[in-house]
């Protein structure tokens, strides 16, 4: 199945219109040296019955996260998604649309992405929130990037408490604009204030902190917003999880520059990890604005004094700036930035609210049971919101992770991945009491 | 605005959620936690039928390829299969998280697999990465490949050279990777001026980044000369994948001594675009440049699919976790779907739409390069500038009769451009449609320019102030 519409017969026609005898002779300007001269080795195409029938038969190789209980967060979280989302995007209208490039037949997508900025201005506290970047880490590493143009310094301090894959990219991109890492490591779940107040000098351009933590924990954020602020010019980038932002304070009370994050968890489904949506929020500052990557859409009038939406301050961009453009971001995360504005305006306020609360108490409940148990420990279980660190006592972690996957349950990250002891376990609205009844079950017996 | 804003339909206390009941009890906050409790959010408040309504109007107003031909120039808007979203809607295939054990990924790891098999043959590059997220994601991996590379030779190299026909990411992704960008000029036939490109390369050159054919759908039929020359000053060539629909299966990256590229599976692939994105950008290289692509990179041994953590050579992460990857289920699908002899009709049929287009429209508007072209082409609207209505007008006025523009102003090189793609998968009648409503503007120019001038006429909102939005910024409610 080809999906062309053409028939041989109208085929012929097109060719004659050209003036050319057979269509090889539209090829006849590649240099034969270069010409594949065999059929691609790719097998003949199939049908859609095929096609599901392979699908479905590879899939079962998998074995998905909705046949076994899971608390893997991590990054990537496991929350309900509203069966409205995928009926509402899979309006065809929305979903094969290009970047909305003429604004008069784009309204739909324009009004989406305004909606979108509103609702992240609005949980992060910032000014100014643009359409949507890549992913959460690639979000930071821009971010990073930006703060040290405008402080128009090099050196940043990363702690250590942030997701290790997001300073891993950080610093790849890093690389390119060639600034300088200082690695702060943390004692525990947290960072130690003091830690920053000794790197901080006269060349840090930018400082990053993730609101929570990849542990879970909330950071010293007021102490260390004192100490970043003492120096004007240093640029406080804040990572956030966006879905904990209804029922925590917004990253804008803390000083913060710049807002970034992975908005996966607000009504995206996880895909093995992407399509993700990644966010960016700056304090409404001209300056700011002028270094904001990526596309911004903006309300104005049409020329009868209607309201409208376009793509607009696109003189920061690629397209026009090329080598002189705040980034190259083009193609951005626009459908899935949809998806998050529709979990949005379904939940509200309350629904927001009521997820991070279940969120909050259920991975309490967890948490305090288990480090009741004796072999067990949870490591910040005084500061954690919906993640916490479990250490596994007389016992290697790889073992019962092991062992409960045998049993249906996958029980959180292995913090070993990144040279550590003990596991990341997260707990969404999604799990049931009867869930973590029975990891603790199985945990007292292990 | 034709559509109110959803929270003005937001009422106190309305509600468009229901979740289970909590059934643990409730921890308190902890006296230091609690300090970080918010007040409140102002989030609308809604019900299910209020979204349902508000984002389906919103529908109304936009116009994707499923309404209609999207002849936008280098975009490549071909249909998207209903049948790769199925795919990508298995549940078994989808509800995966990116940290659960390899042994309970096996399909999805093989699917990845056979996706890199495909886009190396396609190519005839040696190894694929597909964790860029996008076309200028895997710009941006490449630079930073070619970076690290010499880096690795020791050898000091800051420039690199793109044409000035060039998409506007490549000399952004160059910036980003920490190089200097040298434009050169293209020469009469809108090709590499050797001479121009002779006189740029040097010691310092790290590579030269070309789309083939070029965004005036021109195919660089000196290329081997042009590897060349960049391999003889010890510097990479960089291939831009988002024009190759008009090649393959009819030739290869890798036999022009391409030494890396990315490709753009939303465009030639035909994953949707979201409007906007997602997209999914992989790159391949030639085995040299292996070492150094980002990590992980999926491998396979006797008895399973695994990724490869161990890269000391490698450039690092530059995503999250692996890429796009509910789009690469997408492209993974298209491929089987289409299969190998499909790829090369395709090919064939894209560039046979173009060309019926360009044959039927070259009389009525300029054309500034006569050069033969390939997928796409390039017509100047400065003839209808004279006559009073410039190419932006003529892109406004084709929404009244409801079909998408082409991309304007675009190659740079060519003043009042419209760069026009139609894809393979139009047929006879739209393209004459499309022609037939092109020559009628053309006309309305010569007869009435103000009705062209101030169009869009029958749109939900008509021309839109861009002045007015970037100088009084309203980026919010």
């Amino acid at each position: 199945m080809d999906y062309i519409s053409n028939t041989p017969a109208e085929r012929n026609k097109m060719l004659k219109e050209i003036g050319l005898e057979a269509v090889e002779d539209l090829f006849k300007m590649i240099p034969k040296e270069v010409k594949a001269d065999e059929q691609l080795n790719i097998e003949s195409g199939i049908s859609e019955l095929e096609l599901m029938r392979k699908a479905q038969l590879t899939a079962k190789k998998n074995k998905s996260i909705d046949q076994q209980i899971s608390f893997l967060g991590a990054g990537a979280y496991d929350h309900y998604v509203p069966g409205i989302i995928d009926a509402l995007i899979s309006r065809s209208e929305f979903y094969t649309a290009y970047t909305p490039y003429q604004a008069e037949l784009s309204q739909g997508t324009l009004e989406a992405i305004y909606e979108y900025q509103s609702m992240i201005c609005d949980l992060t506290g910032m000014g100014i929130t643009n359409a949507s970047m890549l992913d959460g880490a690639s979000a930071a590493a821009e971010a990073v990037a930006m703060g040290a143009r405008i402080s128009r310094r090099s050196k940043v301090l990363l702690p250590d408490t942030i997701n290790p894959a997001y300073r891993e990219v950080i610093k790849t991109y890093g690389a390119g604009a060639e600034l300088e890492f200082i690695n702060l490591n943390s004692e525990q779940e947290i960072i130690d204030p003091s830690l920053i107040e000794k790197e901080i000098d006269a060349s840090t351009g930018v400082v990053v902190l993730q609101y929570p933590n990849f542990y879970g924990s909330i950071e010293k954020m007021e102490e260390i917003s004192k100490i970043i602020n003492e120096d004007k010019k240093v640029v406080f980038v804040i990572i956030a999880n966006p879905i904990l932002l209804g029922l925590l304070k917004p990253p804008a009370e803390f000083g913060a520059d710049i807002v970034v994050g992975e908005a996966q968890s607000l009504g995206n489904g996880l895909n093995y990890g992407g399509p993700n949506l990644g966010f960016m929020a700056c304090k409404d500052d001209r300056k700011m604005l002028r270094q904001l990557p990526g596309r911004i859409v903006g309300k104005t009038k049409d020329v009868e004094g209607k309201e409208g939406f376009v793509l607009t301050l696109q003189t920061r961009e690629q397209h026009i700036r090329r080598e002189k453009a705040t980034s190259n971001i083009c193609t951005n995360e626009a459908l899935n930035a949809l998806m998050a504005t529709i979990y949005l305006s379904t939940m509200g306020n309350t629904g927001l609210r009521e997820v991070g609360e279940q969120c909050y108490h259920k991975s309490h409940y967890l948490a305090e049971k288990i480090d009741q148990l004796p072999g067990y420990e949870v490591a910040n279980k005084d500061n954690f919101i919906h993640e916490f660190i479990l250490k596994v006592k007389n016992k290697k972690s790889s073992e019962v992770l092991k062992k409960l996957i045998q049993q249906d349950i996958l029980l959180g990250f292995d913090l070993k991945r990144i040279g550590q002891e003990g596991i990341l376990v997260c707990v969404t609205e999604k799990r049931t009491k009867a869930e973590l009844d029975k990891l603790i079950e199985k945990l007292e017996v292990l | 605005m034709e559509e109110k804003l959803i929270k003005d339909y937001s009422s106190p206390g309305r509600k468009g959620y229901s979740l289970p009941p909590l059934e643990v009890e409730e921890s308190e906050f902890n006296s230091e936690l609690s300090d970080y409790l918010r007040e409140d959010v102002q989030l609308p408040e809604v019900s299910e039928v209020d979204v349902i309504r508000h984002y389906t109007a919103l529908s109304e107003m936009n116009y994707g390829v499923d309404s209609g031909i999207y002849p936008l120039g280098s975009c490549t808007m071909k249909y998207n299969p209903k049948r790769n979203e199925r795919v990508a809607r298995i549940a078994a295939l989808s509800n995966l998280h990116p940290y659960q054990p390899e042994a309970q990924l096996q399909g999805s790891l093989e699917i990845l697999y056979q996706l890199k098999l495909d886009l190396a043959e396609i190519s005839a590059m040696d190894e694929i990465t597909l964790q860029p997220a996008s076309g200028a994601h895997g710009e941006f991996t490449s630079l930073m490949i070619v970076k690290k590379y010499f880096e690795d030779k020791e050898e000091k190299r800051t420039k690199v050279i793109v044409p000035d026909s060039a998409h506007g990411t490549n000399p952004a992704s160059a910036t980003m990777a920490g190089f200097e960008v040298m434009e050169i000029a293209s020469n009469e036939r809108g090709m590499v001026d050797l001479e121009a490109l002779a006189e740029a390369l040097d010691q310092d050159t790290a590579a030269l980044m070309l789309t083939n054919p070029n965004t005036l759908g021109i195919f660089e039929e000196d290329i081997l000369k042009i590897t060349e020359m960049v391999h003889e000053v010890g510097a990479l060539v960089y291939y831009d994948g988002a024009n190759m629909n008009a090649i393959m299966g009819y030739a290869k990256p890798g036999l022009m001594n391409f030494d890396l590229m990315h490709f753009n599976l939303h465009k030639t692939f035909s994953t949707p675009h979201g409007g906007g994105g997602p997209g999914s950008g992989p790159v391949g290289v030639k085995d040299f440049l292996a070492p150094y692509l980002p990590k992980p990179v999926l491998k396979k041994d006797e008895k399973k699919y695994y990724w490869d953590q161990k890269r000391p050579k490698s450039i690092g992460k530059v995503h999250s976790f692996y890429g796009n990857y509910g789009i690469m289920l997408r492209a993974w699908a298209y491929i089987k779907t289409v299969g190998g002899a499909g790829l090369k009709k395709t090919t064939e049929n894209a560039v046979l739409n173009a060309n019926y287009l360009k044959s039927r429209l070259k009389d009525d508007f300029e054309l500034p390069y006569a050069e033969d072209s390939l997928h796409e082409f390039v017509l100047s609207g400065s003839r209808q500038k004279a006559e009073g209505a410039s190419t932006l007008h003529i892109a406004k006025r084709l929404l009244d009769y409801d079909q998408y523009a082409p991309t304007i102003y675009f190659p740079l090189v060519v003043k009042e451009a419209m760069m026009i793609e139609p894809t393979e998968t139009e047929n006879i009648e739209t393209l004459d449609h499309f022609v037939e409503t092109l020559l009628t503007i053309s006309r309305e120019i010569k007869e009435d320019p103000e009705l062209v001038k101030n169009a869009p006429h029958s749109t939900t909102v008509r021309k839109l102030d861009e002045t007015e939005a970037a100088r009084n910024p309203n980026l919010h409610w």
